[in-house]
């Protein structure tokens, strides 16, 4: 089983998002890797145990620090990283998006994951335009994925409790919402053992794409209402709040 | 918790023949030969094989740590236990029982036969871990934090001097002192970025400028001493904030170190020296003790309160200091100390230790209750209404523990702003 796990680094928001012009201030923010990713990368290392086989993962090395992911997907049991020199942090989903297509089109792989969005753009066009230049099917918002010889089982979750299971033949591509379980805990001595060991394949970035879309402007949320405290004895509070619910017209 | 694993039964015989010879008789009561055979050592063996570890195939049953062990008290452990689970069927590095000890060390204090658990519990953690075992989710939490921020709240170490905003006196960074200096305060996570660990930071510093101390802190340089992560098995992750901060403290002069932390003095006294950091440490209890002279005159307003004082395992048993806080206390005008029935080198521990600041949740699950819960309730007891500590986990564990357990009415202080409020009159 080949599976190869597309990957994405974006800003931290751990921190205040620092703005410079009409974008992020790629200079004075840390990369992570997307938390879907981490899920996508989960669900190819649980198959591979189950099935056996190999996982790559694969990604845009956007501000030159790419390797620690990589790192610590190859200490989660990845085979083999591969990271896209492009050196271009304001690269958007749509030219990332082929950027990985033509790395992986060579792979030759049974399953293509990628998270099912990521959270600075929310974008969620990463998996589906894999698929689309790869010419291969896609199906979103996975929870869980079995393989069994050439069929792989799918399930999804919807709103209200609703699961569905699909039989999808490989090969196809799956934009991951979360793997069965949480993603494992790579021990750090691990991660360095990688960092100080492994090989991360390098490639020149090939073709373009572009979303067409630009940024007019880029500001922190502003704060505008703020939620308002009501002191009292519970019965007071009581009375205020029914008070409150009428006079805006809500009871 | 029931027994939960593999026993031996005793099996009771209605006829017995001997030697072809009848021996049944009514006034008798005859067993089958017991069945020792049942147990393997082979699980006992297993733990005892990971280096350091070793000493867990000593207990020869005796059961003394059992009455000590903290989580006993609660639950259903102690060393003595552990190695009996393991004869009769557990794995440790699978068992849920792996997370419950807080390497708080009172059993190895009573032990005829040093099993060691402050060494047993980190070297069967780690070897779980790196065995891809179970770990509790939010321990792995922080474990990433630690990793990827600096600290185990996972905030953000741009962040790590905000706080020095609201001491309302001057902290110095050392990078911008540029010359010598005599302290070293190193902060510590929790009173870097915790609401209540912060209140204890403000009046620390407040303490040192009103004494004339010539101090500074690392700022945005420090991180976490990862002492505890070290603890609960993350050894690799320890050894890279090691090397990190023992680099950091090696740029600047400086002629001793105080730390705020009861686990940061354990790290940086006792675990450092291995990693080639030889300085030297002290707790703030420790320091200020001995400044006790230039602090009493500043202690001008009484605190009228009835306090009972927690011993921290890690500033009491780990590194015998019991008296420097309880003279901190007595010297604050008004106080009224009263001890706790179980104190000093018989201390409880506040559940905090050895990884299990960031276990809460899981240890919930095994226990009747939270360690904090049981130390707030005997707080209470004695009738005092502040609990003094001198740990930065323990203000808010205290704090949230006495509030489940119905005892509001007990304020949970650091020793350090007890002594602010009586040098300022709040
Ligand atoms: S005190 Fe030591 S020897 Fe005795 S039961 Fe406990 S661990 Fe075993
Ligand atoms: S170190 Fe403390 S918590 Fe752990 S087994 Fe010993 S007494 Fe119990």
């Amino acid at each position: 089983m080949n599976i190869v796990v597309a990957i994405k680094h974006i800003p931290s928001i751990a921190d205040d998002l620092p703005v410079k012009g009409n974008n992020v201030d790629f200079d004075s923010v840390d990369f992570v890797l997307n938390e879907w990713d981490e899920h996508s990368i989960e669900q190819a290392v649980l198959i591979k145990e189950a099935v056996g086989g190999t996982v790559t993962v694969v990604g845009v090395d956007l501000i030159g620090e790419l390797d620690n992911a990589l790192h610590l997907a190859l200490a989660k049991g990845a085979d083999k990283v591969v990271k896209i020199t492009a050196d271009d942090p304001a690269a958007d989903s749509h030219q990332q998006a082929k950027w990985l297509a033509e790395a992986i089109k060579g792979m030759g792989a049974d399953m293509v994951f990628a998270g099912v969005q990521a959270s600075n753009d929310i974008d969620g066009q990463i998996g589906p335009m894999i698929a689309a230049y790869l010419d291969m099917p896609y199906i979103g918002g996975t929870s869980a994925i079995e393989v069994s010889g050439s069929t792989a089982t799918v399930s999804k979750e919807f709103p209200g409790g609703v699961g569905m299971k699909y039989a999808v033949t490989l090969p196809f591509v799956a934009g991951v919402q979360s793997a069965p379980k949480p993603p494992r805990y790579a021990p750090v001595s691990k991660v360095r053992q990688m960092a100080q060991t492994a090989t991360v394949e390098k490639v020149a970035p090939s073709g373009e794409a572009s979303s067409g879309l630009a940024f007019k402007k880029m500001a922190p949320p502003v704060v505008t209402g703020h939620a308002e405290m009501i002191e009292g004895s519970p019965k007071e509070v009581a009375a205020k709040i029914v008070e409150l619910l009428k006079s805006r017209g809500l009871a | 918790m029931a027994q939960k694993y593999q026993k031996a039964v005793a099996v009771e015989k209605e006829n017995i023949v001997v030697d072809g010879v009848d021996v049944s008789g009514h006034w008798n009561r005859m067993f089958e030969q017991r069945v020792i055979f049942e147990y393997t050592p082979e699980l006992i063996e297993k733990i005892a094989s990971i280096p350091n570890a070793e000493s867990f195939a000593n207990c020869y049953q005796c059961a003394k740590c059992v009455a000590v062990c903290p989580v006993d008290v609660v639950g259903n452990y102690g060393p003595r236990k552990l190695y009996r689970y393991a004869q009769t069927g557990m794995d440790l590095t699978e068992a849920p029982e792996l997370w419950l000890c807080t390497t708080c060390a009172n059993c190895l204090r009573v032990c005829p036969k040093e099993v060691n658990m402050v060494k047993i519990m980190p070297a069967a953690r780690e070897q779980a871990i790196l065995e891809g075992k179970f770990v509790p989710n939010e321990l792995q939490q922080a474990f990433e934090n630690t990793a990827k921020t600096g600290n185990p709240l996972g905030q953000p170490q741009r962040k790590r001097d905000a706080w020095i905003q609201s001491a309302g006196v001057p902290v110095p960074i050392i990078k911008d002192v540029g010359r010598p200096v005599d302290v070293l305060w190193y902060v510590g996570s929790y009173p870097s970025y915790h609401p209540r660990g912060i209140d204890a930071a403000c009046a620390a510093a407040r303490i040192f400028n009103a004494l004339g101390i010539d101090f500074a802190i690392l700022g945005k340089e420090e991180k976490d001493d990862a002492d505890s992560q070290r603890l609960a098995g993350e050894k690799g992750l320890f050894e890279m904030m090691a090397e990190y901060n023992i680099a950091t403290f090696n740029k600047y002069e400086w002629k001793e170190m105080v730390v705020t932390g009861p686990h940061e003095l354990n790290a940086f006294k006792n675990v450092y020296p291995k990693y080639g950091f030889e300085r030297p440490v002290v707790h703030y209890t420790t320091f200020l003790a001995r400044h006790l002279d230039q602090l009493k005159p500043l202690l001008k307003h009484p605190v009228n309160k009835k306090i009972t004082y927690h011993d921290p395992c890690y500033l009491g048993r780990h590194n015998g200091e019991y008296e420097a806080p309880r003279k901190l206390l007595e010297a604050i005008p008004g106080v009224e100390l009263v001890e706790m029935q179980r104190n000093r080198e018989n201390g409880y521990c506040c559940g905090g230790g050895g990884g299990g600041m960031w276990l809460d949740s899981f240890t919930a699950q095994h226990t009747t209750m939270r360690l904090s819960e049981k130390r707030a309730m005997e707080a209470a007891s004695t009738g005092a209404n502040v609990l003094a500590v001198a740990c930065p986990f323990e203000v808010s564990r205290f704090t949230d523990a006495v509030k489940s357990t119905g005892n509001e009415h007990v304020d949970v202080l650091d020793i350090l702003e007890l002594l602010d409020r009586s040098m300022r009159g709040e």
